[in-house]
């Protein structure tokens, strides 16, 4: 983006609890059944029907408020109305001016604060899937849908418009799930649609500080959706008023395949949605003692974590290290590295597997032993085996849901080999390679390469690389 | 005729069968419903099943429940699971709930049999039952008379003699203005008191399930069947409510009655003179009767159309034709929806949609809805000064007699004004009763309305009992 703009960005982000009930009935809270199987007279909105508050719904959105270090306050519920055919009673049961939490802040790794105007709670709705021709929805011939989603509970947490890069957006959603994961509020998972993204975006000339007219952007199914739609949308926005235009307010859909926004519908367009007050609710108001009884239950922040896998190193985290430490708290795998380390395994050693190979196969990881972990760190530390080869053992730990890594590797054909073998190796290489030799010894260092190589290949891989080179530095005296 | 206490005791002792009992209120349905129009269902192959059930209790020595074989005529705005439900709506015609009101259950869990659905103004907006769709219910006093409304078609059941109870529901006076002009018993409860769960909301924070009976003691025993908390209804009160029936006969000796001008002054001459004499015989039972005036009760009737209104225009969007009822089909889903709307509801309903969905617009919301919110707590605050010096209230029910079918159809204000005597205890969600207390001068029945604080069911049916002593014709004659 040209230097002489500068975005504005809030971002909304609804979660849907990980309850085991929707917010208002009893009818499980399940994403990929069957359609309208987990239904009943409430998340129908039939007549007659009416909502009864999930008190786990409550905690779980406490627990978001307290880890944003928001004011929990006393709250009510309010209709949000609009006709919509996925929406059972064509109003939503929303929060709207006494929202549950309000006033907090989100800290990014890089210590940037993005403040939290609220977080409230509200229900999602039902499924529409266009059915016809394209599946797009303008061609479509009808509409199916599924109400099981009907009802499930939403936190939706609006952030101030704080934000003003791209790099930043991407941190604070980043940021945000991993923090309601961590509460246990939520499984995280974008492409499912636990976690939604809006953006509001606008752009304004660099160094001024009116907001320019935004425009609100829907679809961000993942980080990268978000990323390259906010580059996408302040791009138009700066073209329209470089060429001497104004921005609509608008309300703008997100085309991952065509790479664009498009307008949905514009500020005249938007709904009056009369909200007011829900009568058949009476106000959330939480007590001390029930915010301290959920404060108390909540486990650590990933900025806690982070600080706690900072501190277990010796000295501070290199920008790798730092990298590191953040992918294996984003993924929940610290309490891996915290417990190998806490068997003997070196941390950084810990970390970096856990970053890169463990990391890869990440729903593998998760159940993967740390005694596992540890004993197999420990050969590596010990010598017993190369970084190669124990990234082997560790692939295939993770593939096959766990096992001995002695075991293993001595399966793969990773038996430690003997120093005179070693000795013998290196001594046949030597004389294979005369010429090579003697330019090595004269300082000729890039060949150290072409001999480790070299012994590789005659112990099919077996020789701890780090011990050939020892050998080949004390060889050349 | 009997009482519902007289002939539940013969159906418990066996003396009588329930189904003995079913069949003559069925035959008196078959012989002149055709004429009166109360009942819009009649399940009667389901009511024979009940009363079967009901005698094998008893041939067993099971205790079969307090409303053993006692027929109840249900407003058709109660949903009974499997059968018709149309709220006197051609929106609803065809739709059979899958499930029973609370009350519903409370009634066969008390041995009670429902007969059938009764008709009613369209959701229970209006004060004549004309505004049904199915066409409009005659007083059973004199068939060119309307029957009040919107509970109607019970009050009519009741005063017909089809059944010795019915169940109504009370927004702006819906039980107690029918009561009063068919010459039955009805009460509205504490706001709170009996769930609201099955009973298709009109207005959410002011509509009460209630009792028509032929005596005030039939009343409070069908209440103290009602009453009760269900973690159905957020609204309702977790408390668990004080019998009425065994302090009904207690008398009125020492409590304090407030004679409401404010009730009384606008009415015609012969219903405030029926208050008056009421008043004078509560003074001539030992009870302390003093005039008031609740100046604030003069606004309840503006407030009111304003808040039921909103609420309705919230409450019944979700009569889209997408889910249930009727469909009537368009280019688009919102063309669908309007179609089906404009086809489906009457003109009343309409109107007050319309009315409500002014009242919450962006930019109205303060000068209506709030504002009516503002003088609801003002008529509330009202009743705390009265009863600060007196125990219960007393005026009139309605300000007339029946009138005649159709004579203010056409005109919504005349009819509105129908409610300016019962409208204040929706408000403040007290409870309050209508007794038959002598005729007009048209030889109509005349109601006398009691009201009490919060909670004061107990004192309320007790000095309704000695207003039903002392009227005028002995009751039930």
């Amino acid at each position: 983006m040209s230097a002489d703009w500068e975005m504005v960005i809030g971002l909304e982000v609804h979660c849907e609890l990980a309850t085991a009930t929707k917010l208002f009935c009893g009818c499980r809270n399940s994403f990929g059944d069957e359609p309208n199987v987990n239904i009943c007279p409430v998340c129908l909105g039939l007549p007659g029907s009416l909502p009864v508050l999930n008190e786990q719904a409550v905690e779980l959105a406490m627990r978001i408020g307290d880890a944003l270090h928001c004011e929990i306050r006393p709250s009510e519920f309010a209709r949000k109305n609009y006709f919509y055919p996925d929406q059972a009673k064509d109003y939503q049961i929303s929060q709207y001016d006494r929202p549950l939490n309000t006033g907090g802040w989100l800290e990014l790794p890089d210590g940037f604060r993005v403040g939290v105007t609220r977080a409230h709670m509200e229900e999602d709705t039902g499924k529409l899937t266009h059915v016809g021709a394209s599946g797009r929805i303008n061609a479509a011939l009808h509409a199916l849908v599924d109400y099981n989603r009907s009802g499930v509970p939403l936190v939706e947490i609006v952030s101030e418009p704080d934000i003003r890069t791209v790099a930043h957006a991407r941190a604070y959603a980043s940021e945000l799930r991993g923090i309601l994961v961590a509460t246990g509020a939520s499984d995280g998972r974008m492409e499912e649609g636990s976690m939604r993204v809006d953006a509001n975006v606008s752009v304004r000339p660099a160094g001024t500080s009116a907001f320019g007219t935004r425009c609100e952007i829907k679809n961000l199914n993942s980080l990268r959706s978000l990323g390259r739609a906010m580059e996408y949308e302040a791009a138009r926005q700066i073209a329209v008023l470089e060429s001497g235009g104004s921005v609509d307010q608008q309300t703008r859909h997100w085309d991952e395949s065509a790479g664009r926004t498009e307008s949905m519908r514009s500020k005249e367009e938007a709904n009056d949605y009369r909200y007011f007050p829900e009568p058949d609710l009476v106000p959330l108001a939480p007590d001390a003692a029930w915010r301290e009884r959920v404060r108390a239950g909540m486990g650590p922040m990933p900025s806690d974590r982070r600080a706690q896998l900072a501190a277990a190193l010796d000295g501070a985290p290199t920008d790798a290290e730092a990298d590191q430490i953040r992918a294996v708290v984003d993924l929940g795998l610290d309490g891996l590295v915290t417990a190998a380390a806490e068997a003997g395994a070196p941390t950084s050693l810990a970390l970096a597997r856990a970053a890169n190979e463990v990391a890869a196969q990440s729903e593998a990881g998760l159940s993967l032993s740390a005694t596992t972990f540890a004993a197999l760190l420990a050969m590596e530390s010990g010598g017993q085996l190369s970084a190669t080869q124990s990234k082997a053992v560790l692939g295939a730990l993770l593939e096959r849901g766990g096992g001995d890594p002695a075991a293993m590797a001595k399966e793969m054909g990773f038996e430690a080999l003997g120093a005179d073998t070693l000795s013998a190796v290196v001594d046949e290489v030597i004389s294979a390679h005369p010429g090579e030799w003697e330019r090595f010894i004269s300082g000729e260092d890039k060949l150290m390469g072409m001999f480790t190589g070299e012994v590789m290949k005659a112990t099919s891989g077996k020789a701890n690389g780090k011990e050939v080179a020892a050998e080949l530095r004390r060889r050349r005296g | 005729m009997s009482t519902a206490l007289a002939l539940a005791a013969e159906v418990r002792s066996g003396r009588r069968s329930a189904r003995e009992v079913v069949e003559e209120s069925l035959a008196a349905v078959a012989a002149s419903n055709g004429e009166l129009n109360a009942f819009l269902t009649v399940v009667g192959d389901e009511a024979r099943l009940q009363a079967d059930a009901v005698d094998a209790a008893v041939a067993d020595g099971r205790d079969p429940g307090p409303l053993a074989g006692v027929p109840v005529a249900l407003k058709d705005n109660l949903c009974t699971r499997g059968s018709l439900t149309t709220c006197g709506s051609r929106i609803l015609e065809g739709w059979r709930p899958p499930y029973d009101a609370t009350v519903v259950e409370s009634l066969r869990v008390a041995g009670a049999i429902t007969i059938g659905k009764t008709n009613m103004d369209e959701f229970a907006m209006g004060s004549s039952t004309e505004n049904s769709a199915f066409g409009p219910t005659r007083n059973p006093r004199h068939p060119g008379k309307v029957p009040g409304g919107s509970s109607g078609g019970s009050a009519a059941a009741v005063a017909a003699g089809f059944t010795l109870l019915g169940l109504g529901s009370d927004t702006g006076g819906s039980i107690r203005q029918p009561a009063a002009l068919c010459g039955v018993v009805g009460m509205k409860p504490t706001y709170g008191r009996v769930s609201r769960y099955g009973l298709v909301a009109f207005a959410s924070s002011l509509d009460q399930i209630g009792p028509f009976a032929t005596t005030v003691e039939d009343a409070a025993l069908l209440y103290d069947v009602l009453a009760g908390h269900d973690p159905l209804d957020s609204t309702s009160l977790p408390s668990v409510p004080e019998p009425t029936l065994a302090s009904v006969h207690d008398g009125s000796e020492g409590i304090r009655v407030g004679l409401c001008r404010d009730l009384v002054d606008g009415c015609s001459p012969d219903v405030a003179a029926r208050v008056h004499e009421a008043a004078d015989a509560l003074a001539g039972a030992g009870a302390k009767v003093e005039e008031i005036s609740v100046p604030e009760f003069a606004y309840g009737l503006s407030a009111y159309y304003l808040i039921a209104p909103a609420e309705a225009s919230s409450n019944l969007a979700r009569y889209d034709g997408v889910r249930y009822g009727l469909r009537v089909d368009g280019e688009d889903a919102a063309a669908m929806n309007t179609a089906t709307r404009t086809a489906g509801f009457g003109a009343e309903v309409k109107r007050r949609v319309m009315l409500g969905t002014y009242a919450l617009s962006a930019g109205y919301y303060d000068a209506y809805y709030a504002q009516a919110q503002r003088v609801r707590t003002l008529v509330m605050q009202a009743f705390d000064r009265a009863y600060e010096s007196v125990d219960v209230l007393l005026g009139a029910t309605a300000p007339t007699t029946a009138f005649d079918l159709g004579a203010k159809v056409d005109d919504p204000m005349a009819m509105y004004m129908n409610d300016v005597c019962t409208i204040p205890s929706n408000l403040s969600g007290h409870p309050a009763i209508s007794v038959p207390f002598g005729t007009g001068d048209d030889g109509l029945p005349i109601g006398v309305q009691v009201m009490a604080p919060a909670l004061g069911e107990a004192i309320l049916f007790r000095l309704a009992r000695v207003v039903e002593a002392h009227a005028p014709q002995a009751a039930g004659s």
